[in-house]
């Protein structure tokens, strides 16, 4: 059901501290998610690219992912710059293509996909585990941390269940239509996934109370900074300076 | 339903995170610790059951559930609904760093509310318990879907029309939506009334009713 097609590797990114790359991930995405100069945003594209090139993911996998993004992307472009009031640069009978609307769905598009360049290049080259430890490391509820963790766990259990009920109802002869008899059926399969979640539960707490647990998850895998973190976080750093010069100081420019 | 990241402007990410990030803290608060396995394995269903499509017409649509997810879990849906994006962005690369607290707002708000106001008729007559749960299913999806239309409009006031074309292609989801919740509150109620809130009480006087039956004879 779910694979992690970019976490295992061996480049340069892959090998550096998880909790840089997760603080660096947020803080890159934040700015670009705030950012609305174009030199900037092109500033920030021009360092995605380096870290996907230094990260050598699979560039199929990668185009993959981001098509589930185009697609939106395309209805933006389709209807942004019809509705968006502003200067009419171009005609077709009464359909006007306003100059603003083309603008902000440029903007829109560079913003998501570099994003989600920076998620896959900075987040997705670790696995799950690794990243429930790296928030373990910050100021997150512990509470809430032990939720995603058993969260994650039991995804995969609760997966193979619901694939049991599925076999058994198509063993049965359903094929699903768009009639009340196929809500039905989904609905009472729900509800039974639900049933099924809610016992194992039980029986999951309390195993885990037998076992002595004290609602606290201890972190095995040792995190240490080295001097090739440093170096990066460095980069990651200066280049937020820059970007922030360039947001402010460059946008006056580029208007003319 | 979800607004993909670069859309939003600052204002709007900024409130939403502040928000879900107090809801948060109030469910976690409301959750007691031996609850916790109990909401995470229920989450883990919900994750699962979300991704099931279902079908309409020539295509096909695939389940929220923010309304059955506040009725079982209350409060607790909303550290419950933050997971299920975190791990749905983590497994499926889908990103959403910056948009986690709207996404949050978006799907777990109807869902506390829908909890609130229909759980009093959970346990009432059939008829209003199956209009109840209708009810419930089909406004947490509309909620949502107006929360979407007003982050997008706030963002830009351009974006009036294809708020507009995101909260309509959301009606045959709601439609649906209440036709599952009403079908699953309903098995749920012959199968497994713990799961329900205040089912302890209920549940105390169908055993009161059955114990009355059993020495009247009957």
């Amino acid at each position: 059901m779910i694979e992690e097609p970019f976490a295992t590797g061996s480049s340069i990114i892959h090998k550096i501290d998880p909790r840089v790359k997760v603080v660096c991930a947020v803080l890159l995405s934040t700015i670009v998610a705030l950012s609305d100069n174009f030199v900037s945003i092109g500033s920030a594209l021009v360092l995605s690219l380096i870290l996907l090139f230094s990260a050598r993911l699979n560039t199929g996998e990668v185009l993959s992912k981001l098509k589930i993004v185009w697609g939106f992307i395309t209805v933006l472009w389709l209807f942004l710059p019809l509705t968006i009031p502003g200067e009419t640069i171009y005609n077709i009978g009464c359909l006007e293509f306003s100059k603003q609307g083309l603008v902000l769905s440029a903007l829109i598009t560079l913003k998501s996909n570099i994003i989600l360049l920076f998620f896959f290049t900075l987040v997705s080259t670790m696995n799950f585990i690794t990243f429930g430890y790296v928030l373990s490391c910050f100021k997150i509820p512990s509470k809430l941390i032990y939720m995603l963790m058993l969260t994650y766990r039991y995804i995969f259990v609760i997966d193979k269940e619901y694939q049991k009920l599925l076999r058994a109802v198509k063993t049965r002869g359903f094929s699903p239509k768009t009639d009340t008899h196929t809500y039905k059926t989904y609905a009472y399969l729900i509800g039974m996934l639900f049933v099924k979640a809610s016992l194992r539960a039980n029986r999951v707490s309390n195993a885990m109370l037998c076992r002595g647990f004290k609602g606290k998850f201890y972190c095995l895998f040792e995190f240490n900074v080295s001097k090739k973190d440093y170096i990066f976080f460095g980069f990651i750093s200066v280049y937020l300076i820059f970007f922030i010069y360039l947001e402010y100081c460059w946008e006056f420019i580029f208007w003319i | 339903m979800h607004i993909s990241e670069g859309i939003l402007s600052a204002p709007v990410l900024l409130s939403g995170a502040v928000v879900s990030v107090v809801a948060v803290t109030v469910g976690l608060k409301k959750l007691d610790i031996d609850k916790i396995p109990q909401a995470s394995i229920l989450s883990a269903a919900f994750f699962v059951a979300s991704l099931v499509h279902v079908p309409l017409g020539p295509s096909s649509v695939h389940l929220i559930l923010n309304g059955i997810v506040g009725i079982i879990l209350g409060w607790g849906a909303v550290p419950a609904i933050m997971i299920a994006l975190v791990l749905q962005g983590v497994l499926f690369q889908f990103g959403g760093i910056t948009t986690l607290g709207v996404n949050t707002v978006i799907m777990a708000v109807p869902a506390v509310i829908s909890y609130y106001i229909f759980k009093p008729f959970i346990f009432k007559k059939n008829v209003i318990s199956s209009s109840a749960s209708f009810a419930c299913g089909f406004f947490s999806v509309f909620l949502s879907g107006v929360l979407v239309a007003l982050f997008l409009i706030m963002t830009e006031e351009g974006f009036v029309k294809i708020a507009y074309g995101v909260f309509l292609a959301h009606l045959p989801v709601m439609i649906i939506e209440g036709f599952v919740t009403m079908f699953c509150i309903g098995f749920l109620k012959k199968v497994n009334p713990e799961l329900l809130p205040e089912t302890t009480l209920c549940h105390d006087e169908i055993l009161v009713n059955d114990k009355k039956g059993v020495l009247e004879g009957k």
